[in-house]
């Protein structure tokens, strides 16, 4: 109960604290302290009236107090530029919300893609640091490196806490929706449902904050979309090609309001790739699935990203359409030696041409890049069944 | 908050341009001098004239030529006060050494 408390509230009281202090780690240290103390004595007291401005207030002159004490660090910070500020009391309600600020400080395109990455996790979603260094498969020590340099570049570059001026603001606003998407992704392959949940947390809160972004709701309805089929995708720890799944599994809700969201964006002019990827996903969850549309949305894709990827994607879509041959002419341009699902794509073509023994080298060849378990068991029963 | 914007220039950017576009070029460095922002900054002689000092044993050791063979040269450098790194970041990409092959790498400076 608590626990959810802190981390509805972690994110806005961590901005808030930047914004006063003007200085990520005091921010940080003094958050941690403001949540440990809370913790403490709203298990013995119960919850105040305003848990959000409780924490901030807390905060705030927790800092105070250690800047008073400690002038060395005082003079680091931006805080000695302005007059010291008085103790703040519990009559401040009014916190304004500065996550979209917080959104883009973490984002920012100065900081290496992994940095903002883990800066977003543990700043925007709360993470801890282990448990990020875990959803990322590096050691603690490295993650703990990686935030503190980045916070380090944050300061000492003076990356903005604020909100991009206009002529900024669309590079960087696709700066934070392909942290969010990354973030989904890694949640995604490898079945880490609570980094695909946490993606999707953030996108609410994201579109919450700018709600007339189409491209940020496009984003969520892509990632709920996808999401929806979570259930289906694997049983019997095996993967689940999306014909043979059982939709009674799928999360209707997610879909329903995956699909609203498609909706909106694109009544309100969105037409960027993650509105074209989400169109696919809603494309595909229908009962007979319109291959043709979705062959010609790979294309719109491909004019939009140059992926070799969406081409193999495109491919899948072309062999409904137009038959495995056509499919395995697209698939076989491409040079996506190290990519798995190029090889387990082609397997299925030639399986389906009755070229056996390609298929079995295909097969092999994709067992040999499989990253999980339900993969493996998928392509050595597709290998033990030609 | 100073940064310093360090100019890399790509080895015959200049080559091929007529005397217009150049003076062009010219011009857009001297108005970029005139922001408010901009602190000072200086063009740097051809890495040919270069002389590379080294000391080994107290004894200065000298080389003909800059320190390092690569493909872009260290050409000039811009110190300016901006208020954060996104109104430091805009200077730098109005550097017309930036869309001409080169690059430009902004580096805060350490407080005195």
């Amino acid at each position: 109960m608590l626990e959810e408390v802190f981390r509805d509230q972690w994110a806005r009281v961590f901005a808030a604290l930047v914004s006063f202090l003007g200085d990520v780690d005091l921010a940080e240290e003094a958050a941690q302290e403001a949540f440990v103390i809370a913790a403490e004595r709203w298990a013995r007291d119960g919850l105040p009236d305003n848990p959000g401005a409780w924490l901030v207030v807390t905060g705030r002159n927790r800092a105070i107090d250690r800047l008073r004490r400690d002038r060395t660090r005082a003079e680091k910070t931006r805080l000695l530029d302005r007059p010291m500020p008085e103790e703040v009391t519990m009559e401040e309600t009014s916190i304004p919300d500065e996550r979209l600020e917080l959104f883009f400080m973490c984002c920012h395109p100065a900081l290496a893609t992994e940095a903002q990455v883990a800066l977003t996790l543990r700043a925007l979603g709360g993470l801890s640091t282990p448990e990020i260094a875990r959803a990322f498969l590096v050691n603690d020590e490295t993650m703990k490196r990686r935030l503190s340099r980045a916070r380090n570049k944050i300061r000492a570059a003076a990356i903005p806490f604020a909100i991009p001026r206009e002529h900024l603001l669309p590079a960087r606003l696709s700066a934070v929706l392909a942290v969010l998407y990354l973030v989904f992704n890694q949640g995604y392959g490898d079945g880490r449902a609570d980094l695909a949940a946490e993606a999707i947390r953030l996108g609410r809160t994201l579109l919450d904050l700018m709600p007339d972004e189409p491209e940020a709701a496009a984003l969520l309805a892509l990632m709920l979309l996808h999401d929806s089929r979570r259930a289906a995708r694997v049983r019997d720890g095996e993967t689940i090609l999306l014909h043979d799944q059982d939709r009674s599994l799928w999360n209707t809700a997610q879909l329903e309001e995956g699909r609203a969201l498609l909706d909106r964006a694109v009544r309100s002019g969105a037409s960027g790739a993650y509105t074209v990827q989400a169109a696919i996903a809603d494309l595909q969850t229908e009962e007979r699935i319109d291959w043709r549309a979705v062959a010609a949305l790979y294309d719109r894709l491909r004019q939009l990203t140059g992926s070799a990827v969406v081409e193999l994607n495109r491919a899948v879509a072309i062999a409904e359409v137009e038959g495995p041959r056509a499919a395995l002419a697209i698939v076989d341009a491409l040079h996506l030696d190290d990519y798995r699902y190029f090889h387990s794509t082609r397997a299925e073509l030639l399986r389906r041409l009755g070229d056996t023994v390609a298929a079995r080298a295909a097969y092999l060849g994709a067992l040999d890049l499989a990253t999980t378990e339900a993969e493996r068991r998928f392509l050595s029963r597709r290998l033990a069944e030609l | 908050m100073r940064y310093a914007l360090l100019i890399n220039e790509r080895p015959g950017a200049y080559d091929g341009l007529s005397e217009d576009q150049r003076a062009a070029i010219s011009a857009e460095y001297i108005t970029l001098m005139k922001d408010e922002r901009m602190l000072g900054g200086e063009r740097l002689q051809p890495a040919d004239t270069a002389t590379t000092v080294r000391v080994q044993n107290g004894e200065p050791l000298l080389t003909d030529g800059p320190f390092a063979d690569t493909k872009e040269i260290f050409g000039g450098f811009y110190i300016v006060e901006a208020n954060d790194l996104d109104s430091a970041l805009e200077l730098a990409a109005r550097i017309p050494a930036a869309r001409l092959g080169g690059s430009v790498e902004v580096r805060p400076l350490a407080e005195r």
